[in-house]
């Protein structure tokens, strides 16, 4: 499609095309393919350039996890959890564990909301770091995400410094959380903090006001303000279609509502507003990060008594814990029947509707060469659509 | 919110309103109302998003115990409106109509529980699974360890203990004594 | 390449719907036959200087590819990159579980891999299934369907490891152990007996080249 049709909002229905008539080709993206997120597989068929229809292919990275949770007593799940969701593994222990301390009625320590509000801000700023490299990578470049690679390196050594995992840290356990802060550790936070920002100045420099950049992410993949309730959109898609929805405000939880802060909102809800939307929530990250640091209770215990993890039996109910994580909302369904092994765990992962129902929407009449390019716009992380 | 659960159990014999926290509560409903239900709370009562489906097998009971989950933006609540359907035929109305994420949701019902709902665009193509030929695998008859000994191969040399047992040989070895 | 008769049978490629079977190659496997002395030390000696990656994030590994292909750790001073195609890679890492449906596209991904070629397998999980054993979805050793030439240990191996891991690949090469490729030829009719019985719908050529 030409591009000063953009922004264009594809039609409902999906087209019929008749693969026999030779006009089309049928091409499938992935898995294996450099410009896919995850695993996951798309299934083209385009007409010249230009995309006729598409479907998602979901399910290389099923592991079954809701089913294994079922087996498994509540705190073997717990390194389980973290698996969920690759990238961004810290969202999916906090979820677990609130679901767990809500149904159990056990109260967290202050120190230990800090310290989680403070390690889920430091995995959403590792994780928008992942995702800025892999945008830039999908237009074409490839030097960004040398650099954002490596600051998310630093911030990976500072969950090492503090939870001695690099990806997994299985650290916001049910209680509270593993382990306080090594001692000096916030000096090496606030220089890291520092190094990030000065290194995402140079990233809106030389990506966010590069015209190649520009022209390629504008008005691709418009989102109207309309679907964001039709398709269950949430989270930085949403917000850039200046819907205010942010889940840190609205339900408040840890400790969000003492912090300062505002949702980055934006207006025009195309693959570059959202790329910037998310480039601002970064250095709000940075900011959220130093305003905990601060307000953070110097003393205290981090972790409250919970029961013998080997005998644990969580009281029966049920009970749907959602945090905000990169993509949207992430939530965790537990179901408990009173014994030691949950009942049901289910896994609400934002991407389930950004990478199948809108994205098969989205990509009809969309040029080849930017699928990849809207596919990362969206922010999808497959191991959270399949579980 | 009460008004909501009087609502609710006058128009369609809903019960059990239960209050989880004060932005979640719960509600039962009959299965056959489920799309009613569904639709008069998002267009009426201002709840618009739906944050998922699933299914609960309560095999003791005999039933699929289906949650929807549904917030209302505006006043920041959210309600999990539980319908129960008889495990031997499980069929429900579809909701794609309503949200235009739910076939996907439904699709992995229909996969992971048999859940049939009919009409649900391509709710019969597989979704996670491929050459699956096993009874839908969320079902709590399923044995997944059973199925997956009999079908992959173990190296050998993998040693599996009880925690509990294991725990007190390692830790308190005079204990038993 | 070598003139030696093939004594396996040709392939059925019963997968395959009728009309299409003659489309694909029937030929199985051939091992390799390394030439003589110092020249096939020299082949090893650049084999194992340049080991291209296949681009392919079969599952959690994949995620610490990206540190390893950037700046801080920086695989390319190893010679040591990523490629977008089977084609151009010699070497297939498996980023750790591998599901069923995803070892299907492992298995053609390999086959289509040009020789020589080799095996990394990533983590607790291709090893013996890992936290993921009692999946009914999950494989629980990837050897019994492609050869592995080196194992990485950890859940998840860090950057690091995965480095020394490929250096130890290199020794292999360099001492013309890496055999994954000529086991697999020799032992082709067990791998797909293997393979077959995991991947229940088999419906591509028996050896995709
Ligand atoms: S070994 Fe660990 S990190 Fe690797 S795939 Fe398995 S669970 Fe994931």
């Amino acid at each position: 499609m030409k591009r000063d049709r953009m922004p264009y909002i594809p039609p409902a229905e999906r087209a019929t095309p008749d693969l026999d008539s030779g006009k089309y080709l049928l091409m499938w993206q992935g898995p294996q393919h450099p410009g896919i997120t995850g695993n996951m597989s798309l299934r083209l068929v385009i007409e010249g350039d230009t995309v006729v229809d598409c479907e998602t292919h979901v399910g290389y990275l099923h592991r079954g996890f809701e089913k294994l949770m079922e087996r498994r007593s509540w705190m073997q799940n717990f390194p389980l959890v973290c698996r969920i969701a690759v990238p961004e593994p810290d969202f999916n222990e906090y979820c677990y564990a609130a679901a767990l301390e809500e149904l159990s009625g056990i109260q967290i320590p202050e120190k230990a909301v800090w310290l989680r509000t403070f390690s889920l801000e430091l995995m959403r700023l590792a994780s928008y770091l992942m995702w800025i490299g892999g945008q830039a990578g999908s237009f074409g470049h490839g030097t960004i995400i040398q650099w954002s690679a490596t600051m998310r390196d630093y911030v990976l050594d500072l969950f090492e410094e503090l939870t001695g995992g690099r990806i997994y840290h299985m650290y916001i356990i049910p209680g509270g959380v593993r382990g306080d802060v090594p001692a000096g550790y916030f000096k090496h936070v606030l220089e890291v903090m520092d190094t990030v920002q000065k290194n995402l100045d140079d990233i809106e420099l030389v990506m966010y006001h590069n015209a190649v950049f520009k022209l390629r992410a504008e008005g691709l993949g418009y989102i109207p303000p309309d679907w964001i309730d039709r398709y269950g959109i949430t989270g930085p898609n949403a917000r850039a279609a200046g819907i205010k929805r942010d889940l840190r405000k609205d339900l408040g939880y840890l400790a969000y509502p003492q912090l300062e802060f505002q949702p980055v909102v934006g207006s025009k809800s195309d693959a570059f507003e959202r790329a910037r939307l998310r480039l601002q929530e970064m250095y709000q990250c940075i900011d959220l990060i130093r305003q905990c640091i601060d307000l953070m209770p110097k003393e205290g215990p981090f972790r409250a008594k919970t029961p013998n993890p080997l005998y644990w039996k969580v009281p029966a109910g049920e009970t749907y814990v959602a945090a905000e994580c990169t993509r949207g909302e992430y939530g965790f369904y537990v179901v408990s029947d009173g014994s030691e092994k949950p009942r049901r765990v289910a896994v609400r992962g934002p991407s389930y509707t950004h990478a199948v129902s809108v994205m098969e929407r989205l990509v009809r009449g969309v040029n080849i060469a930017d699928v990849a390019g809207l596919m990362v716009s969206l922010h999808t992380y497959p191991p959270e659509i399949e579980r | 919110m009460n008004e909501l659960a009087e609502r609710l159990a006058r128009r369609y014999d809903a019960e059990g309103w239960h209050e989880q926290r004060k932005d979640l509560a719960s509600i039962s409903i009959p299965a056959l109302r489920v799309r009613d239900v569904l639709a008069w709370l998002r267009d009426e009562e201002g709840y618009k998003h739906l944050s998922f489906i699933t299914a609960i097998d309560n095999i003791e009971r005999g039933v699929f115990t289906l949650t929807y989950t549904v917030r209302n933006h505006d006043t920041k609540h959210s309600l999990m409106v539980h319908a129960d359907i008889i495990r031997e035929n499980p069929v429900v109305d579809s909701v794609h109509l309503l949200w235009e994420q739910a076939w996907t949701y439904q699709r992995e019902l229909k996969e992971w529980f048999g859940i049939d709902c009919p009409g649900s665009p391509r709710k019969d193509e597989e979704f996670v699974l491929e050459g699956w030929d096993q009874l839908p695998m969320m079902r709590r008859d399923f044995d997944s360890l059973a199925y997956s000994n009999a079908t992959y191969a173990e190296r050998p040399g993998r040693v599996t203990h009880d925690p509990a047992a294991y725990m007190k040989a390692q830790l308190y070895p005079e204990a038993d004594q | 390449m070598s003139s030696k008769k093939i004594e396996m049978a040709p392939l059925a490629n019963e997968g395959l719907p009728l009309e299409e079977r003659a489309l694909f190659c029937d030929v199985p496997p051939r091992e390799y036959e390394p030439a003589r002395g110092v020249i096939e030390d020299f082949y090893n000696w650049a084999r194992s200087q340049s080991l291209w990656i296949l681009g392919f994030g079969t599952g959690c590994g994949a995620i610490e590819l990206r540190p390893l292909m950037t700046s801080r750790f920086d695989m390319y001073r190893f010679g040591i990159q990523p490629r977008a195609t089977p084609r151009q890679s010699s070497v297939f890492v498996i980023g750790g579980y591998a599901s069923v449906k995803t070892l299907k596209r492992i298995v053609r991904s390999y086959e289509q891999m040009m020789g020589p070629k080799f095996v990394v397998a990533l983590g607790s999980c291709t090893i013996n299934g890992g936290m993921y054993w009692d999946s009914y979805n999950t494989i629980k050793r990837i050897d019994q369907y492609i050869p592995v030439d080196t194992y990485i240990t950890g859940c998840m191996p860090r950057p690091e490891a995965l480095l020394a891991g490929f250096q130890e690949l290199k020794k292999i090469i360099r001492a013309g152990r890496a055999e994954g490729q000529n086991l697999y030829a020799r032992n082709f009719e067990w791998y797909k007996e293997n393979q077959k019985k995991v991947i229940k719908d088999w419906n591509m050529p028996d050896y995709n080249w």
